[in-house]
């Protein structure tokens, strides 16, 4: 990115001797897709400490079940794989949007939303089923980790459906427009991110063994 | 405060009405406290940091007092063992969190826009935001003194120590989500002056024509925006633990208390160069100006910053030989503690190479500039020998420990940010701090510093243990003792001449009616083309950059025989500070209120939840307010300039490029 910005500084501002009224940035990226980069790179390093924990206790589950025992590996795959579909509904909103297709936009971004309350739907039932099973949230190190690690990721999600779903309001609204579709854009890019950090939980947390 | 006029009153009010493309109407005041809470301008913010950490400071100092008090003789009767433990918890916690950090914000904030050539940061109100949920973070933890007693695990509440069942009263809770809180202010201001750095520049500032500062900023923030969240976790798991009966560091129950260690160390050691570089920065800026040379080797200091920030990531486990992390962990970290000793010597041989044959003069910036070097690689010679596995299993939890970080945190940071107070003064406030006062405040820190922390490192060696509330007579540490108590209060004198050299020159310069020119110490960065104090829009046009140093190459070229010459008398060469047609960020209502519900979360997971849901409340309201309002209100930002010029002009443009996409700010 820095390099970019060092290329692009001066290319930028063409004969841009005094005069500043375009709203072009030094790096040609706007600003708000530069902050929720940086935004997503922090979040890295937030699921990074939530999963190194989990990797270290997954085993420590004193008197309760291991949570491997309880995987219904088949259920959470296809809850996983709601959850993929949705990254590409969301691609088809950000699509619709810079097309200037408003009422094709709401409809993606509720489609999205709803694949993704499928998904945490599906995460309740499974926290149920554990629960049911004799492993909670304080059972043991293990328990806590994993609950702990899963709902962090649900938490995303639903903030995720919520940006959604004021998207779609604020387009029903006419406050999203073609003109400023970046902004659809910008939640694309967190609810993708939200959905690459499942894939890497659901490969660290339950395939691997 | 009644609601009729508080900042919830939306929408009344006789100077405001309801604006068409916000939802409600927006403060308009440009003076009194209304425009402070409401301020989204980076120089005001900058300003409320400095002295939020100035209060938290005189607080971190008293508790600072007291542990000195304390052990001023053998067997101290002045403090309990319980009360000791919180005091000096408290004192790091204080400091670290709430008064270098903030102090480097407090810089950040006002000189980087200023240093990039622009008008504000790009997002005005995440700026504001980010104060406020600062300052609503710091109160949380220090309100724990009124509400049953700090922390007392120390500023690092090692596990299962932390636990409730070491800890049984609410200190560490207040500890835990008061830095939760200051840690969303660290990410969101993390985020922001990244984005204004990468994308605000001038015309023509390409990366490598940036200050030193504004690098040191950047680093600083990178690193932020990265350890910050990795506390997070760890604090997450230390809440849930104590409040919701999770098993995180229960050993009964087979956890690992050394997991909060590492998560606390991979934030921890970064966050010992977020609280250096600042003020690495800081007299990067200064000795330039007094040696009248240029920084020598720029290169070289942007890269050492760079690489600082790289391997502060690799040395961590450095703070956990003593706890048994096994010998080839222990080797690769003795290395690369050594390691990272190379870039900050890159550091100081250029600072030394920059003063060397230059005409150097020792006005006060310079004098604690100075200080910093030689304070600072003190420290940073202490810290090496901790690289050295053996040796700092010796000194694990002794006073030497104490020594070095003081030197480095004090004889380095403070030192820096006490030259930075001197030197931009006159720019952020319009008058200059007495030189007089302001050498003889030098001279009194240095002799009390070395007085109080130098005998420490003498202490330590000879096994005094620190976090211990007493030690009893016979031991030797009597002397050396008394002498670091009696140092404390040289430095508490020194600090009130400070306080007392602000006074006395404000109310000199009022009473003569001085201002001071822009550039008080012909100086060489853009901050210093703007007239002081800063006018609101801070550039009249934004200067299209060819030079590092683009301000003096404005003033000074070379005549044929490489001689330097002046070019341009500096009063040409400065801005009039004239504002017309520059639109302004529109202050708002919406990062306060934001600020304000956070506390109410943070004492309903204490207490009742039910404060919780009304936090939550607050805040979710705020966010939505906050969307629905566009950045720069449409129908504002005329308001700095006379009416009679209601035109735009052309010269001009706005200041932010957030108008458009104010859905996502």
């Amino acid at each position: 990115m820095t390099d970019l910005a060092d290329t692009t500084a001066v290319g930028a501002h063409p004969g841009a001797a005094t005069h500043d009224h375009t709203h072009v940035t030094a790096t040609g990226i706007s600003n708000e897709k530069v902050a929720m980069w940086a935004f997503l790179g922090s979040e890295c390093l937030l699921f990074g400490g939530l999963i190194s924990t989990f990797l270290l206790y997954k085993d420590r589950a004193a008197d309760g079940p291991v949570p491997h025992e309880l995987y219904d590996i088949a259920f959470t795959s296809i809850s996983s794989f709601v959850l993929l579909m949705s990254s590409l509904t969301m691609v088809l909103a950000v699509s619709a949007i810079s097309r200037g297709d408003d009422r094709a936009l709401r409809a993606w971004l509720l489609v999205t939303a709803l694949l993704g309350s499928i998904f945490i739907s599906g995460q309740v039932y499974e926290f149920k089923e554990f629960l049911n099973e004799g492993l909670g949230f304080t059972t043991s190190p293990a328990g806590s980790a994993f609950f702990t690690l899963t709902g962090f990721h649900g938490v995303h999600v639903t903030i995720g459906i919520v940006m959604l779903i004021s998207a779609a309001l604020l387009s029903r609204s006419g406050r999203i427009t073609q003109r400023n579709a970046e902004a659809v854009e910008i939640v694309g890019l967190y609810w993708h991110f939200v959905d690459v950090v499942w894939i890497l939980i659901f490969t660290v947390v339950y395939l691997i063994k | 405060m009644s609601l009729a006029d508080g900042p919830l009153a939306l929408g009344s009010g006789g100077e405001l009405t309801t604006r068409p493309m916000g939802v409600f109407a927006r403060p308009g005041e440009a003076k009194g406290w209304r425009s402070w809470v409401t301020t989204v301008d980076h120089k005001r913010i900058g300003i409320m940091y400095g002295a939020a950490a100035l209060v938290f400071f005189v607080i971190g100092g008293i508790e600072a007092m007291l542990i000195r008090l304390q052990l001023a003789t053998p067997d101290g009767k002045l403090l309990s063992a319980d009360l000791y433990n919180q005091v000096y918890t408290m004192h790091g916690t204080t400091m670290i969190f709430l008064v270098i950090m903030p102090l480097g914000a407090a810089f950040m904030n006002y000189l980087m826009p200023l240093q990039i050539g622009a008008r504000d940061v790009a997002f005005p109100r995440l700026n504001a935001l980010s104060f406020w949920v600062f300052l609503a973070g710091g109160l949380v933890l220090n309100s724990a003194w009124l509400l049953g007693g700090g922390a007392d695990g120390g500023w690092f509440n090692y596990a299962p120590n932390n636990g409730v069942r070491f800890s049984p009263t609410h200190g560490i809770d207040f500890w835990n989500l008061g830095l939760l809180i200051a840690g969303i202010a660290s990410l969101v201001g993390a985020v922001n002056l990244i984005t204004t750095v990468l994308n605000m520049r001038a015309p023509g500032m390409t990366l490598m024509k940036m200050p030193v500062f504004t690098w040191m900023s950047l680093v600083v923030q990178f690193l932020l925006l990265f350890a910050v969240p990795v506390l997070t976790a760890a604090q997450f798991l230390l809440m849930f633990d104590r409040l919701f009966d999770a098993q995180f560091f229960n050993t009964q129950m087979g956890a690992d208390p050394l997991l909060w260690e590492h998560l606390f160390w991979i934030f921890g050691h970064p966050e010992v160069y977020i609280l250096i570089l600042p003020t690495f920065g800081i007299v990067s800026e200064v000795i330039p100006v007094f040696a009248r040379k240029p920084i020598f080797g720029y290169p070289f200091m942007v890269f050492s910053g760079i690489a600082i920030g790289f391997m502060g990531w690799g040395v961590w486990a450095h703070h956990m030989f003593a706890s048994g992390v096994g010998p080839i962990s222990v080797a690769a970290f003795s290395i690369s503690t050594m390691f990272i000793a190379v870039p900050t010597g890159v550091k100081v041989l250029n600072w030394m190479a920059t003063m060397w044959g230059g005409k150097l003069t020792f006005d006060a910036p310079m004098l604690y500039s100075i200080g910093l070097v030689t304070m600072f690689t003190i420290g940073g010679l202490s810290g090496v020998t901790h690289a050295l596995a053996p040796a700092d299993t010796q000194q694990t939890d002794t006073y030497y420990i104490v020594a070095h970080f003081h030197y480095v945190m004090f004889g380095g940071g403070l030192n820096g940010f006490i030259a930075g107070w001197y030197f931009w003064w006159p720019k952020v406030f319009g008058y200059r701090l007495g030189e007089r006062l302001g050498k003889i405040n030098f001279w009194i820190l240095l002799v009390g510093f070395n007085l109080t922390f130098g005998p420490m490192h003498i202490l330590g060696l000879q096994g005094m243990p620190r976090r211990t509330y007493t030690y009893r007579d016979g031991y030797g540490f009597n002397f050396w003792n008394f002498v670091s108590t009696v140092g404390t209060f040289i430095i508490a004198t020194s600090m009130l001449i400070f306080f007392a050299n602000i006074f006395l020159s404000y109310r000199k310069a009022k009473k003569e009616q001085l201002s001071v020119p822009a550039d008080p110490w012909d100086a060489r960065s853009l901050e210093w083309m703007v007239p002081s104090p800063t006018p609101a829009h801070n550039f009249d046009v934004i200067p299209t950059v060819s030079h590092l140093d683009e301000f003096w190459h404005r003033k000074y070229g070379e005549d044929e025989e490489g001689r330097l010459v002046r070019i341009a008398a500096t009063e040409d060469v400065v801005q009039k500070g004239d504002g017309r047609g520059v639109h302004l960020p529109s202050p708002s209502y919406w990062p306060i209120v934001m600020a304000f519900g956070m506390p109410w979360i943070a004492y309903g997971l204490i207490y009742n939840l039910w404060f919780c849901v009304l936090g939550g409340i607050c805040v979710v309201a705020a966010i939505y307010g906050w969307i629905m309002e566009p950045a720069t209100d449409p129908d504002a930002g005329h308001d700095d300039h006379p009416a009679d010029h209601d035109e735009p002009s052309d010269a001009s443009g706005e200041a932010v490029a957030t108008e458009e996409a104010a859905l996502v700010d």
